[in-house]
Protein backbone atom coordinates (compact mmCIF):
# COMPACT_ATOMS: atom_id res chain seq x y z
CA UNK A 1 0.00 0.00 0.00
CA UNK A 2 1.12 3.33 -0.81
CA UNK A 3 1.73 5.97 1.88
CA UNK A 4 -1.27 8.01 3.17
CA UNK A 5 -0.47 11.96 3.35
CA UNK A 6 -1.73 13.40 6.44
CA UNK A 7 -2.39 16.74 7.62
CA UNK A 8 -4.06 18.49 10.57
CA UNK A 9 -7.09 20.57 9.70
CA UNK A 10 -5.94 23.35 12.06
CA UNK A 11 -2.74 23.41 10.53
CA UNK A 12 -4.67 24.38 7.42
CA UNK A 13 -6.57 26.67 9.36
CA UNK A 14 -3.58 28.42 10.55
CA UNK A 15 -2.01 28.72 7.07
CA UNK A 16 -5.34 29.92 5.51
CA UNK A 17 -5.77 32.86 8.23
CA UNK A 18 -2.53 34.19 7.85
CA UNK A 19 -3.20 34.19 3.89
CA UNK A 20 -6.37 35.68 4.24
CA UNK A 21 -5.29 38.54 6.47
CA UNK A 22 -2.75 39.57 4.18
CA UNK A 23 -5.55 39.89 1.26
CA UNK A 24 -8.49 41.99 3.58
CA UNK A 25 -7.68 43.93 6.13
CA UNK A 26 -11.30 43.53 7.35
CA UNK A 27 -10.06 39.80 8.93
CA UNK A 28 -9.96 40.03 12.85
CA UNK A 29 -8.78 36.89 14.96
CA UNK A 30 -9.58 36.52 18.70
CA UNK A 31 -8.87 33.27 20.73
CA UNK A 32 -9.39 32.39 24.57
CA UNK A 33 -5.63 31.56 25.50
CA UNK A 34 -5.33 28.51 23.27
CA UNK A 35 -3.58 30.73 19.98
CA UNK A 36 -0.94 28.06 20.00
CA UNK A 37 -3.20 24.83 19.72
CA UNK A 38 -5.52 26.12 17.30
CA UNK A 39 -3.03 27.67 15.06
CA UNK A 40 -4.22 31.24 15.37
CA UNK A 41 -0.77 32.10 16.71
CA UNK A 42 0.32 32.47 13.26
CA UNK A 43 -2.12 35.05 12.39
CA UNK A 44 -1.23 36.76 15.74
CA UNK A 45 2.88 36.50 14.32
CA UNK A 46 1.78 37.88 11.03
CA UNK A 47 -0.79 40.69 12.08
CA UNK A 48 -0.80 41.45 15.99
CA UNK A 49 -2.54 44.31 15.36
CA UNK A 50 -5.40 42.73 14.71
CA UNK A 51 -5.15 39.83 16.77
CA UNK A 52 -6.99 39.87 20.52
CA UNK A 53 -6.42 37.04 23.44
CA UNK A 54 -9.59 37.34 25.30
CA UNK A 55 -7.93 34.91 28.01
CA UNK A 56 -9.81 31.96 29.34
CA UNK A 57 -13.15 33.99 28.58
CA UNK A 58 -15.28 31.84 25.54
CA UNK A 59 -18.36 33.92 26.47
CA UNK A 60 -16.84 37.46 27.02
CA UNK A 61 -14.66 35.88 22.96
CA UNK A 62 -17.60 35.75 21.31
CA UNK A 63 -19.62 38.73 22.30
CA UNK A 64 -16.67 41.00 21.97
CA UNK A 65 -16.56 39.42 18.37
CA UNK A 66 -20.38 39.97 17.99
CA UNK A 67 -19.44 44.02 18.59
CA UNK A 68 -16.12 43.67 16.03
CA UNK A 69 -18.64 42.28 13.44
CA UNK A 70 -21.20 45.12 14.19
CA UNK A 71 -18.67 47.24 13.37
CA UNK A 72 -17.62 45.84 9.88
CA UNK A 73 -15.00 43.21 11.25
CA UNK A 74 -15.08 39.60 9.69
CA UNK A 75 -14.36 37.99 12.85
CA UNK A 76 -12.52 34.70 13.14
CA UNK A 77 -12.92 33.15 16.74
CA UNK A 78 -11.03 30.35 18.05
CA UNK A 79 -10.76 27.89 21.07
CA UNK A 80 -11.40 24.43 21.90
CA UNK A 81 -14.65 22.44 19.93
CA UNK A 82 -16.14 21.95 23.91
CA UNK A 83 -15.23 25.43 24.88
CA UNK A 84 -16.21 27.18 21.28
CA UNK A 85 -19.84 25.53 21.40
CA UNK A 86 -20.74 24.60 24.90
CA UNK A 87 -19.68 27.14 27.10
CA UNK A 88 -20.46 29.90 24.89
CA UNK A 89 -23.60 28.71 23.53
CA UNK A 90 -25.85 31.38 24.69
CA UNK A 91 -23.74 34.29 23.72
CA UNK A 92 -23.23 32.24 20.43
CA UNK A 93 -27.56 32.45 20.52
CA UNK A 94 -28.03 35.98 20.69
CA UNK A 95 -25.18 37.89 19.98
CA UNK A 96 -23.62 36.17 17.24
CA UNK A 97 -26.65 33.93 15.49
CA UNK A 98 -29.72 36.25 16.26
CA UNK A 99 -28.32 39.52 15.41
CA UNK A 100 -26.90 37.22 11.86
CA UNK A 101 -23.15 39.09 12.45
CA UNK A 102 -19.89 38.29 10.96
CA UNK A 103 -18.71 35.57 13.43
CA UNK A 104 -16.68 32.94 12.71
CA UNK A 105 -16.46 30.22 15.59
CA UNK A 106 -13.79 28.12 14.21
CA UNK A 107 -13.10 25.55 16.61
CA UNK A 108 -10.47 22.82 17.11
CA UNK A 109 -10.17 19.66 19.06
CA UNK A 110 -13.33 18.38 17.80
CA UNK A 111 -14.48 14.94 19.11
CA UNK A 112 -13.22 11.57 20.76
CA UNK A 113 -9.64 12.02 18.87
CA UNK A 114 -9.03 14.83 21.29
CA UNK A 115 -7.24 12.09 23.24
CA UNK A 116 -5.29 12.11 25.98
CA UNK A 117 -6.93 15.21 27.62
CA UNK A 118 -10.16 13.13 28.03
CA UNK A 119 -13.81 13.46 28.29
CA UNK A 120 -13.25 16.96 29.83
CA UNK A 121 -11.82 18.22 26.57
CA UNK A 122 -13.51 15.82 23.92
CA UNK A 123 -16.75 17.45 21.94
CA UNK A 124 -18.71 14.43 21.26
CA UNK A 125 -21.72 16.73 21.40
CA UNK A 126 -20.96 20.09 19.21
CA UNK A 127 -22.45 19.49 16.23
CA UNK A 128 -26.31 18.49 18.24
CA UNK A 129 -25.71 21.82 19.82
CA UNK A 130 -24.83 24.10 17.33
CA UNK A 131 -26.94 23.12 14.67
CA UNK A 132 -29.77 23.70 17.05
CA UNK A 133 -29.54 27.66 16.86
CA UNK A 134 -31.39 28.93 13.81
CA UNK A 135 -29.11 31.36 11.32
CA UNK A 136 -26.02 29.39 11.83
CA UNK A 137 -24.28 27.40 9.48
CA UNK A 138 -22.30 24.65 10.91
CA UNK A 139 -19.23 22.83 8.89
CA UNK A 140 -16.96 19.85 9.11
CA UNK A 141 -14.61 19.74 6.87
CA UNK A 142 -12.88 16.39 5.70
CA UNK A 143 -9.37 16.94 5.27
CA UNK A 144 -6.60 19.98 5.12
CA UNK A 145 -7.39 20.62 1.67
CA UNK A 146 -10.93 20.97 2.47
CA UNK A 147 -10.62 23.30 5.53
CA UNK A 148 -8.70 25.51 2.97
CA UNK A 149 -11.43 25.92 1.10
CA UNK A 150 -13.40 26.25 4.04
CA UNK A 151 -11.72 29.09 5.95
CA UNK A 152 -11.80 30.85 2.27
CA UNK A 153 -15.77 30.35 1.83
CA UNK A 154 -16.12 31.68 5.41
CA UNK A 155 -14.10 35.03 5.16
CA UNK A 156 -16.68 35.54 1.88
CA UNK A 157 -19.51 34.04 3.40
CA UNK A 158 -22.06 36.28 5.16
CA UNK A 159 -23.39 35.40 8.71
CA UNK A 160 -22.10 33.40 11.58
CA UNK A 161 -20.79 30.05 11.11
CA UNK A 162 -19.60 27.25 13.17
CA UNK A 163 -16.80 25.59 11.68
CA UNK A 164 -15.14 22.52 13.48
CA UNK A 165 -11.66 20.96 13.10
CA UNK A 166 -9.63 18.19 14.44
CA UNK A 167 -6.01 18.03 16.36
CA UNK A 168 -4.87 15.30 14.78
CA UNK A 169 -2.82 14.95 11.52
CA UNK A 170 -5.79 12.84 9.63
CA UNK A 171 -5.59 11.63 5.90
CA UNK A 172 -5.86 13.91 2.85
CA UNK A 173 -9.34 13.21 1.15
CA UNK A 174 -8.61 15.37 -1.35
CA UNK A 175 -5.44 15.63 -3.99
CA UNK A 176 -5.39 19.40 -3.90
CA UNK A 177 -7.07 22.40 -3.23
CA UNK A 178 -8.46 22.27 -7.23
CA UNK A 179 -12.31 20.86 -6.93
CA UNK A 180 -15.36 22.97 -6.16
CA UNK A 181 -16.67 23.80 -3.36
CA UNK A 182 -19.77 25.01 -2.55
CA UNK A 183 -20.67 25.88 1.48
CA UNK A 184 -24.29 23.45 2.14
CA UNK A 185 -23.41 21.09 -1.14
CA UNK A 186 -22.27 17.61 -0.44
CA UNK A 187 -19.32 16.27 -2.32
CA UNK A 188 -20.00 12.32 -3.82
CA UNK A 189 -16.77 10.88 -3.44
CA UNK A 190 -17.31 7.22 -4.98
CA UNK A 191 -20.32 6.47 -6.44
CA UNK A 192 -21.75 3.14 -5.86
CA UNK A 193 -25.54 1.70 -6.22
CA UNK A 194 -25.95 -0.82 -3.45
CA UNK A 195 -25.53 1.75 -0.14
CA UNK A 196 -24.56 5.23 0.66
CA UNK A 197 -22.20 6.10 3.57
CA UNK A 198 -22.70 9.59 4.54
CA UNK A 199 -19.70 11.40 6.33
CA UNK A 200 -17.98 13.98 7.87
CA UNK A 201 -14.87 15.24 9.33
CA UNK A 202 -11.94 13.15 9.81
CA UNK A 203 -14.16 10.07 9.58
CA UNK A 204 -14.65 10.57 5.60
CA UNK A 205 -11.55 8.85 4.72
CA UNK A 206 -12.33 5.88 6.88
CA UNK A 207 -15.63 5.77 4.70
CA UNK A 208 -13.56 5.56 1.97
CA UNK A 209 -11.77 2.95 3.16
CA UNK A 210 -14.24 0.81 4.61
CA UNK A 211 -16.36 1.46 0.65
CA UNK A 212 -12.83 0.26 -0.87
CA UNK A 213 -12.92 -2.50 1.53
CA UNK A 214 -16.55 -3.67 0.97
CA UNK A 215 -16.04 -3.70 -2.49
CA UNK A 216 -13.76 -6.78 -2.61
CA UNK A 217 -16.80 -8.09 -1.49
CA UNK A 218 -18.65 -6.89 -4.30
CA UNK A 219 -20.54 -4.03 -2.28
CA UNK A 220 -20.61 -1.12 -4.13
CA UNK A 221 -20.96 1.86 -1.35
CA UNK A 222 -21.43 4.97 -2.74
CA UNK A 223 -19.50 7.69 -0.45
CA UNK A 224 -20.51 11.56 0.60
CA UNK A 225 -18.52 13.56 2.33
CA UNK A 226 -21.64 16.19 4.04
CA UNK A 227 -19.35 18.69 5.22
CA UNK A 228 -22.11 21.05 5.83
CA UNK A 229 -24.10 20.00 8.66
CA UNK A 230 -26.35 23.26 8.20
CA UNK A 231 -28.24 23.94 5.83
CA UNK A 232 -28.24 20.15 5.01
CA UNK A 233 -27.94 18.95 1.43
CA UNK A 234 -31.32 17.84 1.62
CA UNK A 235 -31.63 16.96 -2.13
CA UNK A 236 -28.62 15.36 -2.35
CA UNK A 237 -29.97 12.77 0.60
CA UNK A 238 -32.93 12.07 -0.19
CA UNK A 239 -31.67 11.59 -4.21
CA UNK A 240 -28.84 8.76 -2.50
CA UNK A 241 -31.71 7.10 -0.58
CA UNK A 242 -33.74 6.64 -3.97
CA UNK A 243 -30.96 5.42 -5.60
CA UNK A 244 -29.20 3.40 -3.36
CA UNK A 245 -31.90 2.55 -1.14
CA UNK A 246 -29.65 2.16 2.08
CA UNK A 247 -28.07 5.37 4.23
CA UNK A 248 -25.20 4.76 7.08
CA UNK A 249 -24.22 8.04 8.13
CA UNK A 250 -20.19 8.62 9.97
CA UNK A 251 -19.24 10.84 12.13
CA UNK A 252 -16.92 11.62 15.30
CA UNK A 253 -19.71 12.89 17.54
CA UNK A 254 -22.57 11.78 19.16
CA UNK A 255 -25.39 9.59 17.77
CA UNK A 256 -27.55 12.25 18.94
CA UNK A 257 -28.64 15.03 17.15
CA UNK A 258 -25.11 15.41 14.74
CA UNK A 259 -24.74 14.42 11.34
CA UNK A 260 -26.75 10.93 12.13
CA UNK A 261 -29.82 12.93 13.21
CA UNK A 262 -29.98 15.14 10.49
CA UNK A 263 -29.90 13.12 8.26
CA UNK A 264 -31.97 10.78 9.60
CA UNK A 265 -34.88 13.62 10.02
CA UNK A 266 -34.52 13.95 5.93
CA UNK A 267 -35.05 10.26 5.76
CA UNK A 268 -37.80 9.47 7.64
CA UNK A 269 -40.02 12.29 6.53
CA UNK A 270 -39.08 12.12 2.89
CA UNK A 271 -37.38 8.67 1.83
CA UNK A 272 -37.70 5.98 4.75
CA UNK A 273 -35.23 3.33 3.64
CA UNK A 274 -33.37 1.51 6.24
CA UNK A 275 -30.30 3.35 7.88
CA UNK A 276 -27.38 3.04 10.42
CA UNK A 277 -25.56 5.85 11.98
CA UNK A 278 -22.34 5.05 12.99
CA UNK A 279 -20.63 7.48 16.27
CA UNK A 280 -20.33 7.43 19.58
CA UNK A 281 -22.99 6.20 21.48
CA UNK A 282 -24.58 8.34 24.02
CA UNK A 283 -21.71 8.59 26.85
CA UNK A 284 -18.32 10.66 27.66
CA UNK A 285 -15.18 9.37 26.29
CA UNK A 286 -11.78 8.97 28.14
CA UNK A 287 -8.13 9.41 28.13
CA UNK A 288 -6.15 7.28 25.63
CA UNK A 289 -4.24 7.61 22.17
CA UNK A 290 -6.49 8.79 19.30
CA UNK A 291 -5.97 5.45 16.89
CA UNK A 292 -7.22 3.68 20.45
CA UNK A 293 -10.14 5.45 21.20
CA UNK A 294 -11.33 5.51 17.31
CA UNK A 295 -11.21 1.21 18.15
CA UNK A 296 -12.92 1.12 21.48
CA UNK A 297 -15.83 3.75 20.67
CA UNK A 298 -16.63 2.14 16.89
CA UNK A 299 -14.82 4.41 14.94
CA UNK A 300 -13.04 1.95 12.52
CA UNK A 301 -13.85 1.29 8.87
CA UNK A 302 -14.36 -1.94 10.25
CA UNK A 303 -17.58 -0.74 12.11
CA UNK A 304 -19.17 1.01 9.67
CA UNK A 305 -18.84 -1.82 7.17
CA UNK A 306 -20.47 -3.94 9.83
CA UNK A 307 -22.90 -1.38 9.96
CA UNK A 308 -23.39 -1.03 5.86
CA UNK A 309 -23.88 -5.26 6.64
CA UNK A 310 -26.23 -4.34 8.69
CA UNK A 311 -28.63 -1.67 6.59
CA UNK A 312 -28.18 -3.66 3.85
CA UNK A 313 -29.58 -7.65 5.70
CA UNK A 314 -32.59 -4.80 6.18
CA UNK A 315 -32.84 -3.74 2.89
CA UNK A 316 -34.17 -7.12 0.90
CA UNK B 1 -22.32 71.94 30.35
CA UNK B 2 -25.74 72.33 29.65
CA UNK B 3 -27.38 74.84 29.87
CA UNK B 4 -30.29 75.98 32.40
CA UNK B 5 -33.20 75.53 29.45
CA UNK B 6 -31.28 72.44 27.98
CA UNK B 7 -31.80 70.83 31.66
CA UNK B 8 -35.39 71.35 32.05
CA UNK B 9 -35.40 70.28 28.24
CA UNK B 10 -34.21 66.86 29.00
CA UNK B 11 -36.26 66.57 31.93
CA UNK B 12 -39.28 66.88 29.91
CA UNK B 13 -38.18 64.94 27.63
CA UNK B 14 -37.31 61.84 30.39
CA UNK B 15 -41.29 62.75 31.85
CA UNK B 16 -42.28 61.76 27.95
CA UNK B 17 -40.17 58.54 27.71
CA UNK B 18 -41.72 58.08 30.57
CA UNK B 19 -45.38 58.52 29.51
CA UNK B 20 -44.17 56.15 26.39
CA UNK B 21 -43.55 53.69 28.61
CA UNK B 22 -46.74 53.30 30.54
CA UNK B 23 -48.47 53.39 27.43
CA UNK B 24 -46.87 50.96 25.48
CA UNK B 25 -46.77 48.41 28.40
CA UNK B 26 -50.47 48.94 29.36
CA UNK B 27 -50.78 48.25 25.57
CA UNK B 28 -49.07 45.24 25.62
CA UNK B 29 -50.76 44.04 29.02
CA UNK B 30 -46.91 42.83 29.53
CA UNK B 31 -43.47 44.46 30.02
CA UNK B 32 -40.81 46.03 32.03
CA UNK B 33 -41.63 49.23 34.05
CA UNK B 34 -39.83 49.50 36.99
CA UNK B 35 -36.23 49.14 35.22
CA UNK B 36 -37.65 51.11 32.62
CA UNK B 37 -38.79 54.24 34.38
CA UNK B 38 -35.37 53.99 36.58
CA UNK B 39 -33.33 54.37 33.50
CA UNK B 40 -35.35 57.24 31.33
CA UNK B 41 -33.59 60.13 32.62
CA UNK B 42 -30.05 58.33 31.67
CA UNK B 43 -31.71 57.43 28.53
CA UNK B 44 -32.63 60.77 27.78
CA UNK B 45 -29.51 62.35 28.66
CA UNK B 46 -27.81 60.43 26.18
CA UNK B 47 -30.10 60.86 23.17
CA UNK B 48 -30.52 64.15 23.37
CA UNK B 49 -27.67 65.41 24.65
CA UNK B 50 -24.71 62.79 24.73
CA UNK B 51 -24.44 60.90 21.93
CA UNK B 52 -23.05 61.88 18.37
CA UNK B 53 -26.00 59.84 16.13
CA UNK B 54 -28.27 60.93 13.25
CA UNK B 55 -31.70 59.25 12.71
CA UNK B 56 -31.49 59.84 9.44
CA UNK B 57 -28.56 57.78 9.04
CA UNK B 58 -28.25 55.32 11.40
CA UNK B 59 -25.51 53.56 9.90
CA UNK B 60 -23.20 56.80 10.28
CA UNK B 61 -19.85 55.57 10.96
CA UNK B 62 -18.55 57.74 12.99
CA UNK B 63 -21.50 57.80 15.23
CA UNK B 64 -21.40 57.13 19.03
CA UNK B 65 -23.10 53.32 19.90
CA UNK B 66 -25.14 52.69 22.73
CA UNK B 67 -25.50 49.09 23.55
CA UNK B 68 -28.81 48.30 25.85
CA UNK B 69 -27.35 45.91 27.84
CA UNK B 70 -30.32 45.37 30.27
CA UNK B 71 -32.60 44.11 27.20
CA UNK B 72 -35.78 44.10 29.20
CA UNK B 73 -35.99 47.44 29.57
CA UNK B 74 -36.62 48.04 25.75
CA UNK B 75 -39.39 50.29 26.04
CA UNK B 76 -37.52 53.04 27.32
CA UNK B 77 -34.94 52.62 24.34
CA UNK B 78 -37.85 52.21 21.98
CA UNK B 79 -39.34 55.16 23.26
CA UNK B 80 -36.22 57.37 22.70
CA UNK B 81 -35.65 56.12 19.22
CA UNK B 82 -39.02 57.52 18.34
CA UNK B 83 -38.93 60.41 19.83
CA UNK B 84 -35.14 61.19 17.94
CA UNK B 85 -37.04 60.54 15.07
CA UNK B 86 -35.84 57.03 13.86
CA UNK B 87 -39.00 55.80 13.70
CA UNK B 88 -43.00 57.22 13.75
CA UNK B 89 -44.05 57.49 17.36
CA UNK B 90 -47.78 55.61 16.18
CA UNK B 91 -45.25 52.32 16.42
CA UNK B 92 -44.48 52.37 19.84
CA UNK B 93 -47.96 50.99 20.59
CA UNK B 94 -47.51 47.60 18.73
CA UNK B 95 -44.72 46.69 21.29
CA UNK B 96 -44.48 42.96 22.28
CA UNK B 97 -47.74 42.21 19.29
CA UNK B 98 -47.23 39.63 16.74
CA UNK B 99 -45.32 41.10 13.36
CA UNK B 100 -44.18 43.84 15.22
CA UNK B 101 -40.58 45.67 15.01
CA UNK B 102 -40.74 46.52 18.60
CA UNK B 103 -39.95 43.17 20.04
CA UNK B 104 -40.24 42.44 24.16
CA UNK B 105 -36.58 42.45 24.21
CA UNK B 106 -34.30 44.35 21.78
CA UNK B 107 -33.33 43.09 18.50
CA UNK B 108 -31.16 45.18 16.33
CA UNK B 109 -32.71 43.63 13.17
CA UNK B 110 -36.14 44.71 13.39
CA UNK B 111 -35.38 48.44 14.04
CA UNK B 112 -33.01 51.03 12.71
CA UNK B 113 -30.62 52.56 15.43
CA UNK B 114 -29.97 49.52 17.51
CA UNK B 115 -26.93 48.75 17.72
CA UNK B 116 -26.56 45.02 19.78
CA UNK B 117 -29.49 42.43 20.78
CA UNK B 118 -29.70 41.79 24.29
CA UNK B 119 -32.22 40.08 26.40
CA UNK B 120 -30.08 37.46 28.09
CA UNK B 121 -28.16 39.50 30.42
CA UNK B 122 -24.49 39.72 30.92
CA UNK B 123 -23.95 40.44 26.69
CA UNK B 124 -24.17 44.01 26.27
CA UNK B 125 -20.42 45.05 27.49
CA UNK B 126 -18.61 42.20 25.80
CA UNK B 127 -19.89 43.49 22.55
CA UNK B 128 -19.37 47.07 23.31
CA UNK B 129 -16.14 46.31 23.80
CA UNK B 130 -15.66 44.76 20.17
CA UNK B 131 -17.26 48.10 19.09
CA UNK B 132 -14.51 49.62 20.88
CA UNK B 133 -11.23 47.80 19.40
CA UNK B 134 -13.14 48.27 16.02
CA UNK B 135 -13.17 51.74 16.78
CA UNK B 136 -9.38 51.75 17.60
CA UNK B 137 -8.48 49.81 14.75
CA UNK B 138 -10.15 52.27 12.10
CA UNK B 139 -9.24 55.39 13.77
CA UNK B 140 -12.12 56.42 14.66
CA UNK B 141 -13.27 58.68 17.23
CA UNK B 142 -16.66 57.35 18.80
CA UNK B 143 -17.45 56.99 22.16
CA UNK B 144 -19.23 53.30 22.83
CA UNK B 145 -21.82 53.55 25.78
CA UNK B 146 -22.81 50.65 27.40
CA UNK B 147 -26.41 50.57 30.05
CA UNK B 148 -26.49 47.39 32.66
CA UNK B 149 -28.51 46.73 35.81
CA UNK B 150 -27.29 45.93 39.04
CA UNK B 151 -29.10 42.61 39.06
CA UNK B 152 -27.26 42.08 35.64
CA UNK B 153 -23.81 42.49 36.98
CA UNK B 154 -23.84 39.19 39.12
CA UNK B 155 -23.48 37.63 35.59
CA UNK B 156 -20.10 36.38 35.09
CA UNK B 157 -19.69 37.65 31.71
CA UNK B 158 -20.02 41.31 33.02
CA UNK B 159 -17.01 40.73 34.98
CA UNK B 160 -14.73 38.84 32.14
CA UNK B 161 -15.57 42.13 29.74
CA UNK B 162 -15.20 44.34 32.21
CA UNK B 163 -11.14 42.40 32.27
CA UNK B 164 -11.38 43.06 28.41
CA UNK B 165 -12.21 46.54 28.70
CA UNK B 166 -9.59 47.53 30.96
CA UNK B 167 -6.85 45.25 29.77
CA UNK B 168 -6.92 46.88 26.03
CA UNK B 169 -7.34 50.12 27.91
CA UNK B 170 -10.77 51.08 26.55
CA UNK B 171 -11.22 54.61 27.23
CA UNK B 172 -13.93 54.89 24.88
CA UNK B 173 -16.05 53.08 26.42
CA UNK B 174 -18.71 54.36 29.11
CA UNK B 175 -20.38 52.08 31.28
CA UNK B 176 -23.45 53.08 32.94
CA UNK B 177 -25.31 51.07 35.74
CA UNK B 178 -28.49 51.93 36.60
CA UNK B 179 -28.26 50.89 40.16
CA UNK B 180 -31.92 50.40 41.04
CA UNK B 181 -30.87 48.03 44.06
CA UNK B 182 -33.76 46.04 42.82
CA UNK B 183 -34.11 42.64 41.06
CA UNK B 184 -36.77 39.93 40.49
CA UNK B 185 -36.10 38.03 43.61
CA UNK B 186 -35.85 40.75 45.78
CA UNK B 187 -33.20 43.38 46.75
CA UNK B 188 -29.84 43.17 45.04
CA UNK B 189 -28.43 43.43 48.75
CA UNK B 190 -30.31 40.40 49.80
CA UNK B 191 -30.19 38.15 46.88
CA UNK B 192 -26.35 38.94 46.03
CA UNK B 193 -25.07 41.21 47.26
CA UNK B 194 -22.31 43.52 45.24
CA UNK B 195 -21.00 45.77 47.44
CA UNK B 196 -18.92 47.53 47.86
CA UNK B 197 -19.56 47.80 44.05
CA UNK B 198 -17.80 51.06 43.43
CA UNK B 199 -14.57 49.53 44.70
CA UNK B 200 -15.16 46.12 42.29
CA UNK B 201 -15.32 47.86 39.16
CA UNK B 202 -11.88 49.99 40.80
CA UNK B 203 -10.20 46.83 41.39
CA UNK B 204 -11.28 45.93 38.37
CA UNK B 205 -9.37 48.82 36.29
CA UNK B 206 -11.97 51.29 36.07
CA UNK B 207 -12.44 54.99 36.91
CA UNK B 208 -15.21 54.74 38.72
CA UNK B 209 -17.85 57.85 38.66
CA UNK B 210 -20.53 58.12 40.60
CA UNK B 211 -24.35 60.26 40.23
CA UNK B 212 -27.76 60.80 41.18
CA UNK B 213 -29.44 58.73 38.01
CA UNK B 214 -32.02 61.00 38.02
CA UNK B 215 -30.81 64.51 38.06
CA UNK B 216 -30.04 65.26 34.44
CA UNK B 217 -27.76 67.71 35.26
CA UNK B 218 -25.29 64.95 36.94
CA UNK B 219 -25.92 62.68 34.68
CA UNK B 220 -24.68 64.90 32.13
CA UNK B 221 -21.35 65.63 33.71
CA UNK B 222 -20.90 62.02 34.82
CA UNK B 223 -20.88 61.04 30.85
CA UNK B 224 -18.99 64.27 30.22
CA UNK B 225 -16.25 62.59 32.60
CA UNK B 226 -16.21 59.84 31.43
CA UNK B 227 -15.87 60.86 28.40
CA UNK B 228 -13.26 62.85 28.53
CA UNK B 229 -11.14 60.24 31.29
CA UNK B 230 -8.05 58.78 29.34
CA UNK B 231 -6.38 55.61 29.68
CA UNK B 232 -8.73 53.57 31.77
CA UNK B 233 -12.51 52.79 30.40
CA UNK B 234 -15.29 54.65 32.93
CA UNK B 235 -18.02 53.30 34.60
CA UNK B 236 -21.08 55.49 36.00
CA UNK B 237 -23.12 53.90 39.21
CA UNK B 238 -26.18 56.02 38.62
CA UNK B 239 -28.15 55.82 41.64
CA UNK B 240 -31.62 55.60 40.62
CA UNK B 241 -35.29 54.65 41.90
CA UNK B 242 -37.36 51.35 40.38
CA UNK B 243 -40.29 52.70 39.47
CA UNK B 244 -39.16 56.40 38.98
CA UNK B 245 -42.11 59.31 38.32
CA UNK B 246 -45.07 56.28 39.49
CA UNK B 247 -45.50 56.43 43.09
CA UNK B 248 -47.24 53.30 43.26
CA UNK B 249 -44.16 51.38 41.29
CA UNK B 250 -41.85 53.55 43.64
CA UNK B 251 -43.35 52.34 46.56
CA UNK B 252 -43.36 48.51 45.83
CA UNK B 253 -40.53 48.21 43.40
CA UNK B 254 -40.99 44.28 43.08
CA UNK B 255 -44.29 44.10 42.23
CA UNK B 256 -43.62 46.27 39.05
CA UNK B 257 -40.58 44.80 37.52
CA UNK B 258 -42.18 42.57 35.00
CA UNK B 259 -46.21 43.31 35.19
CA UNK B 260 -48.08 46.02 33.75
CA UNK B 261 -49.98 48.85 35.34
CA UNK B 262 -53.78 47.97 35.25
CA UNK B 263 -55.98 50.35 33.37
CA UNK B 264 -57.04 52.21 36.21
CA UNK B 265 -53.26 52.48 37.66
CA UNK B 266 -52.51 53.98 34.52
CA UNK B 267 -54.67 56.64 34.69
CA UNK B 268 -52.81 57.63 38.11
CA UNK B 269 -49.55 56.88 36.58
CA UNK B 270 -50.22 58.98 33.75
CA UNK B 271 -51.91 62.10 35.17
CA UNK B 272 -48.69 62.74 37.43
CA UNK B 273 -46.24 62.40 34.22
CA UNK B 274 -47.95 64.59 31.95
CA UNK B 275 -47.34 67.23 34.36
CA UNK B 276 -45.12 69.83 32.59
CA UNK B 277 -42.01 70.34 34.79
CA UNK B 278 -41.44 74.11 34.99
CA UNK B 279 -38.38 76.38 35.85
CA UNK B 280 -39.79 76.83 39.19
CA UNK B 281 -39.95 73.55 39.91
CA UNK B 282 -35.94 73.22 39.60
CA UNK B 283 -35.40 72.08 43.03
CA UNK B 284 -37.80 69.11 42.71
C1 LIG C 1 -29.28 35.52 31.52
C2 LIG C 1 -30.61 35.95 32.05
N1 LIG C 1 -31.10 35.39 33.18
C3 LIG C 1 -32.30 35.76 33.66
C4 LIG C 1 -33.06 36.70 33.01
C5 LIG C 1 -34.42 37.08 33.54
N2 LIG C 1 -34.39 38.46 34.09
C6 LIG C 1 -34.90 39.49 33.41
S1 LIG C 1 -34.69 40.95 34.21
C7 LIG C 1 -33.93 40.18 35.52
C8 LIG C 1 -33.46 40.99 36.71
C9 LIG C 1 -32.48 41.99 36.30
O1 LIG C 1 -32.18 42.86 37.36
P1 LIG C 1 -31.49 44.24 37.05
O2 LIG C 1 -30.33 44.02 36.15
O3 LIG C 1 -31.22 44.91 38.32
O4 LIG C 1 -32.59 44.97 36.18
P2 LIG C 1 -33.53 46.21 36.56
O5 LIG C 1 -33.81 46.16 38.02
O6 LIG C 1 -32.74 47.40 36.19
O7 LIG C 1 -34.74 46.04 35.71
C10 LIG C 1 -33.84 38.81 35.30
C11 LIG C 1 -33.26 37.87 36.25
C12 LIG C 1 -32.52 37.24 31.82
N3 LIG C 1 -33.22 38.12 31.09
N4 LIG C 1 -31.31 36.87 31.37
Amino acid sequence: MSEVKTEATRDAYGKTLVELGKENPKIVVLDADLAASTKTADFRKAFPERFFDMGVAEQDMIGTAAGLAASGKIVFASTFAVFGSGRAWDQIRISAAYTRLNVKIVVTHGGITTGEDGASHQANEDIAIMRAIPNLTVIVPADAYETAKVIRAAAKFNGPMYIRLSRIKSPLVYKDESFAYQIGKGITLRQGKDVTIIACGIMVAKALEAAEELSKQKINCRVVDLHTIKPLDKELIVRCAKETGAIVTVEEHSILGGLGGAVAEVIVENCPVPMARVGIKDMFGESGKPEELLVKYGLTAKDIAAAVGSVLKRKK
Amino acid sequence: MPSKEKVLELKNIAQKLRQHIIEMICQAASGHPGGSLSAADIVAVLYFHQLKHNPKDPKWVDRDRFVMSKGHAAPVLYAALAESGYFPLKYLTTLRQIGSSLQGHIDMLSLPGIEMSTGSLGQGLSAANGMALAGRLDNKDYQVYCLLGDGECQEGQVWEAAMTSAHYKLDKITAIIDHNKYQIDGSVEKIKNLKPFGDKWKSFGWNVISCDGHDVKAVCEALEEGKNYKGKPSVIIADTIKGKGVVFMEEKPLDYHGKAPTETEKEVALKALCQIILDKDENK
